[in-house]
């Protein structure tokens, strides 16, 4: 099945500048019971960003009308903890659609990459140098081009390259799906299985 | 390099084609499902049109969101309910071997895979979850996918993936009495750092990890991921095989004595290499607790909450924030300060050996007045020891009740939460903000730390506990 195509983004930017972001914080494990995929991007970082009665909490930055925008930008170790897919629903359902840190939890990433959301890894210098950025301008535009692999703030001078496999790269800039990849080598399969029974 | 690892030896007998630039299309052996990451996949299985390719290498439990108390009744709350019976549909419909809830073979689907014979060592192995790891102390490849792939594994019984790199943690020396082997993996992950092996596949060896039981290993290698490593994995040795023998349907094979034999070549050859290699010294492990919402902050249970070392930095503020969420500074004791909840349990220590421990150290004392116990059995097997072995009764006596099996307040996603700014110990693996419901406070820690908990109500050193009797 065909996903949507990621070229180049261009967007403002959300900064949640803490580290070890964990996948019960993205969303809580009370919002797992649903059986769709739909529908998580409202309870998004749902005990941050809403009080014990469901008022949105000021200070929180999804609450904040100055920062918006498809790019979020976290800190170390973004993604940690649970193997749970809806923390990218939840992301992508929030109409993000590329994470920027300079570390990302490895299951979170091949789950983020499966859905079309780019994980964009630079290092803690840039990390942090963009956070200040945004966090002084919220009205700064991010560029990020996934087939360049470079992430830059036009006009500031800041830029810096990011790694991503190759693979991965192709299937995310044509939206290819790896199921249907799998399913196109069920012959190799069949016959490995014969193979090791031999 | 000369030699192979002992993960390279599993990895590279599952590779059906490797993609040159990309990804290795990985053999899965066991896949084993649960309510909460499947549903989503057979939906998109069912949208393209596609059956289940290997109905029979799948296992299927219902262990995250059901009640540990009256399982005999209909789940109570309507979309928990409807998760499971929707898991049971998908089984029957795809010919899929499914232990519900009251089967005696349910429990936590990483307690009763192994139970079950259905993990062996050399396997790879996938579960939508992340504490698949867990099965890695039999000396397998395993470890937790997201519901894409839970969805690619049902399709084609493969996987896209690209060879983490590799890591060795030895631990020389042996665990003083009164210290577990989940201290022993705390002190690694307070050590390395709950980012510290992300990116790896690690490898436990040395003295100390042979002495450990089965249990016990699994215990270590289901925290594997709190540090962020893809998995852990131990090599098989007589006391995988013993524990394995154990097993009805695994000793009675009549390839049993050839697959011993297959399985003592499943190890790290001399010489092989690894990108990284960390040591360990078992005697200097006390039993330890965490401070903070991370798993990553754990120390000495009779130690002091270190002050941040990295000020300026953005961990520096993620730090505080995480002493204020547990409502601790930098430099307190944790020592003698109250509690209110205790849960032993999970994937981690909801074992017999697990059980055990707990029971002898409160046997013959009293639950502390205030303090609120969760005691849940890891399977319907291990409860089924536990009253056996007289646990249950000892427990009984203590003033604990023994609930029925589930993941339970590991991660509250059923009714046994922990009120908000109540204080836990707890023997699951995480001690993330709200992880045990909204606002709570987890403490974790091993069986012997939670039961000196549960008997004066306040953290203790379990040794001092043992020296006052």
């Amino acid at each position: 099945m065909k996903r949507a195509e990621f070229t180049i983004l261009e967007s403002t930017a959300v900064p949640l500048p803490l580290a070890n972001i964990d996948t019960d914080q993205i969303i809580p494990a009370r919002f797992l019971s649903a059986t769709g995929r739909e529908g998580f991007g409202n309870n998004l970082f749902r005990d941050w960003r809403y009080d014990a009665d469901g008022n949105p909490v000021p200070g929180f930055v999804l609450n904040r009308p100055e920062f918006r925008g498809e790019i979020l930008i976290a800190g170390s170790n973004f993604g940690c903890g649970s193997s749970r897919e809806h923390a990218v629903w939840a992301i992508t359902g929030h109409d993000f659609r590329a994470v920027v840190s300079d570390s990302f939890a490895d299951i979170f990433m091949n789950n983020a990459l499966n859905n079309g959301l780019l994980t964009v890894t630079v290092t803690p210098e840039f990390l942090a140098q963009l956070t200040g950025l945004i966090t002084s301008k919220p009205e700064t535009i991010v560029r990020v081009d996934l087939p360049g692999q470079v992430i830059t703030v036009p006009g500031s001078g800041l830029q810096a390259g990011f790694p991503v496999n190759p693979f991965r790269k192709e299937c995310l800039i044509k939206g290819l799906d790896n199921i249907d990849y799998l399913l196109s080598m069920k012959e190799d399969i069949m016959a490995f299985e014969k193979n090791r029974q031999a | 390099m000369s030699g192979k690892t002992l993960f390279d030896k599993i990895w590279d007998a599952h590779v059906v084609r490797s993609i040159s630039g990309g990804p290795d299309v990985l053999y899965i052996d066991r896949h084993y499902i649960h309510e909460v990451t499947s549903p989503q996949a057979f939906n998109g299985l069912r949208q393209r049109g596609i059956n289940i390719f290997r109905p029979e290498r799948i296992i299927a439990t219902s262990d995250h969101n059901i009640p540990t108390v009256n399982q005999h009744l209909p789940i109570a709350d309507p979309v928990s309910r409807l998760q499971v019976e929707t898991l049971e549909e998908n089984c029957r419909a795809a010919g899929i071997r499914y232990y519900g809830m009251g089967d005696p073979r349910n429990g936590i689907v990483h307690v009763t895979g192994p139970e079950q014979g259905f993990t062996l060592p050399g396997m790879t192995i996938v579960c939508g979850d992340s504490h698949t790891s867990t099965h890695g102390a039999f000396g397998t490849i395993a470890f937790g996918i997201g519901t894409s792939e839970v969805e690619m594994v049902l399709a084609t019984q493969c996987l896209l993936q690209t060879r983490p790199k590799q890591m060795r943690i030895n631990v020389k020396g042996e665990l003083h009495e009164g210290v577990t082997s989940k201290d022993l993996i705390l002190h690694i992950i307070a050590s390395l750092t709950a980012g510290g092996a992300t990116g790896y596949f690690v490898e436990y060896a040395g003295e100390a990890v042979r002495k450990l039981s089965m249990e016990s290993r699994m215990t270590v290698c289901n925290m594997s991921i709190e540090m962020g490593a893809r998995g852990g994995l131990i090599a098989p040795d007589e006391v995988t095989f013993n524990w394995l023998a154990q097993i009805p349907s695994v000793s009675d094979n009549r390839e049993f004595a050839r697959l011993i034999h297959h399985w003592h070549s499943l190890r790290s050859d001399r010489g092989a290499g690894f990108e990284r290699e960390v040591t360990f010294d078992a005697s200097k492990v006390t039993p330890m607790i965490t401070y903070g919402t991370s798993p990553g902050m754990g120390m000495a249970v009779n130690g002091v909450i270190p002050s941040p070392d990295y000020a300026g930095s953005s961990a520096n503020g993620s730090y505080l924030r995480s002493l204020e969420y547990m409502g601790f500074k930098p430099g307190m004791k944790l020592l003698g300060h109250p509690i209110d909840y205790v849960f032993l349990g999970s994937c981690t220590n909801g074992r017999i050996e697990d059980l055990r421990l707990f029971t002898a150290a409160v046997a013959g004392k009293k639950k502390a007045a205030g303090v609120t116990a969760l005691i849940v059995p890891g399977s319907q097997q291990v409860a089924r020891q536990a009253e056996r072995e007289g646990l249950t009764e000892t427990l009984r006596l203590a003033g604990f009740e023994m609930r029925q099996p589930g993941c339970s307040s590991c991660l509250a996603m059923n009714e046994d939460k922990i009120p908000s700014g109540k204080y836990a110990v707890s023997t699951s693996n995480r001690n993330f903000e709200g992880r045990q419901g909204t606002g709570a406070r987890t403490l974790l820690a091993g069986p012997l730390v939670a039961a000196a908990a549960a008997v004066t109500g306040k953290i203790t050193d379990p040794r001092e506990l043992v020296w006052n009797q």
